[in-house]
């Protein structure tokens, strides 16, 4: 689905990921983890081009999105972004959110972007929040809306940015829930995550990343049983 | 001591009579304040327009992709506007405003069209600084959500960041107005016939400056307190959007 080739990517002088090449097929939920610093939201928002490699080549569904010439607003449409810090558009009610990039984007009109939103906002149980503003609601149900608001563009792949780091212990369960459900139905996805617990539960492969490179990954059960790298052993020791 | 203040209080009567009754005075004065306010709305429509196209060309300037080639077009027209903004806000109200009177527009016998343009593109410069502001206060994580959802850069602007910007910005903008308001008086100073202009000729027919000034400065404030309460209304509507 997603083919990344030689991905670098720096800042200034600074190599922030450095020769990456990484295969992301349908239905996996690759789950990202590793120290701070070490390159996973560069990694992640390069996948949607929120930053411009530096070098190498990304291809998504058989077309390279990193050539100029590539739309990079079709791409994102059809590729869900979650972020830490959910990014809801205060100004706007709960609907608005949901129902504006579908369309405007001309994938819907308002009447079935509205209705698309009522089903969606079902879905997590926060129907009766449809009409409230972003600042009326707690930092779980902000998050949950952020997923169902990307989903409302019918993705066919989503991106999680440590989706639960900003939010108080008790609101983490909601939200990973919600990933959860959406794994089942089958959505390819990739979670930058300290949840190691949802990494082993939900995951199909986990990745460790350390100063930029992909140091270790393999499927979560042997990942968690019998890290390699004595960095991984390292982390894991500091985490679990 | 006594004895002159009432005389004072004596001969009030007639000097306001002189000054705002007879030869129905009073309708000068309201002449010159629909053409003070004129010249302020006019100006400020102008500033606004200037100032936003001028924030958009500085603001999509400092945006661009870093390591992508810039822009040679932009990088110009963001170069003039920085010379223009610098220009405006490094030189004195009345000098510009001489400037245009008796150097660039010379051969304009409507002095209060002069007073348009001066005024504007004073308050242009400083309108842009004041949306440029706005826009960079907005966190650039709402672009990026916009971006993420795959709206356009122009979408994501208009429906995203300058409302926000906007909200922002309201107190900023409308303690430009009041500047502006104020600052048509200098419009006096090159002919143009406004609430100042009126009260400064008739104070001199009259032989007596104290009612028409006094008058004139009651009506200024008036207008500066009313516009203050709209404001603190609209910014409480804006803020609905807060309520928790
Ligand atoms: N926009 C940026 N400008 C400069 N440096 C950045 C920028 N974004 C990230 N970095 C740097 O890149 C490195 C990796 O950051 P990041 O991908 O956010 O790491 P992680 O998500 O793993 O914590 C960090 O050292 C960070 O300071
Ligand atoms: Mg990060």
């Amino acid at each position: 689905m997603i083919d990344v080739q030689n991905l670098s990517k720096s800042f200034g002088s600074h190599l922030v990921l450095d020769n990456i090449s990484e295969h992301i097929h349908p239905g996996e939920k690759v789950v990202v983890i590793g120290p701070s610093g070490s390159g996973k939201s560069t990694f992640l928002r390069c996948l949607n081009l929120l930053e411009t490699p530096t070098s190498g080549s990304i291809t998504f569904e058989g077309r390279e999105i990193t050539d100029p010439k590539a739309d990079i607003n079709a791409i994102r449409r059809q590729m869900g972004m979650v972020f830490q810090h959910f990014n809801l558009f205060p100004n706007m009610t709960i609907r608005k959110n949901i129902t504006l990039a579908p369309v405007r984007t001309k994938l819907m009109t308002q009447a079935e972007a509205d209705d698309a939103a009522t089903a969606l906002l079902r879905r997590v149980n926060l129907e009766e929040k449809a009409d409230a503003y972003p600042a009326q609601l707690s930092g779980g149900q902000k998050q949950r809306i952020a997923i169902v608001r990307a989903l409302a563009m019918k993705p066919k792949l989503m991106l999680f940015d440590e989706p639960t780091s900003a939010l108080d212990p008790e609101m983490v369960g909601e939200v990973l829930a919600v990933m959860k459900e959406l794994a089942e139905e089958g959505m390819t996805m990739v979670v930058v995550t300290h949840e190691m617990g949802f990494a082993r539960e939900v995951g199909t492969r986990v990745l460790f990343m350390d100063e930029g490179h992909i140091l270790e990954q393999d499927e979560p059960h042997a990942f968690f049983a019998h890290p390699k790298q004595p960095r991984t052993i390292d982390f894991l020791s500091k985490v679990l | 001591m006594i004895r002159s203040l009432i005389d004072w209080l004596d001969s009030l009567g007639p000097r306001l009579y002189t000054a705002f009754i007879e030869a129905d005075r009073w309708k000068l004065y309201l002449q010159g304040l629909g053409t003070t306010l004129e010249l302020t709305v006019v100006a400020l429509v102008f500033g606004v327009l200037l100032g936003l196209i001028v924030a958009m060309v500085r603001t999509a300037h400092d945006q661009q992709r870093p390591g992508r080639r810039k822009n040679p077009l932009l990088g110009l027209v963001n170069a003039l506007c920085q010379v223009y903004t610098t220009v405006i806000r490094g030189t004195p109200m009345l000098v510009q405003l001489y400037i245009w009177t008796f150097v660039i527009l010379r051969a304009e016998r409507n002095k209060v069209l002069v007073g348009f343009i001066g005024l504007g593109v004073n308050s242009g410069a400083y309108v842009a600084e004041i949306i440029r502001g706005g826009l960079m206060s907005v966190d650039i994580g709402q672009t990026e959500a916009g971006r993420s959802l795959g709206l356009n850069y122009l979408d994501t602007m208009r429906f995203i960041v300058i409302p926000q910007a906007f909200k922002a910005i309201l107190p900023s903008l409308g303690n430009e107005f009041i500047t502006l308001f104020k600052d048509t008086s200098l419009v006096q100073a090159i002919g143009g016939m406004e609430m100042l202009y009126y009260a400064f000729t008739l104070g001199g027919r009259t032989y007596d400056f104290m009612p028409p000034l006094i008058g004139i400065a009651l009506l200024y404030l008036a207008v500066v307190i009313i516009f203050t309460w709209l404001q603190g209304k609209l910014e409480r509507r804006l803020r609905q959007s807060d309520r928790r």
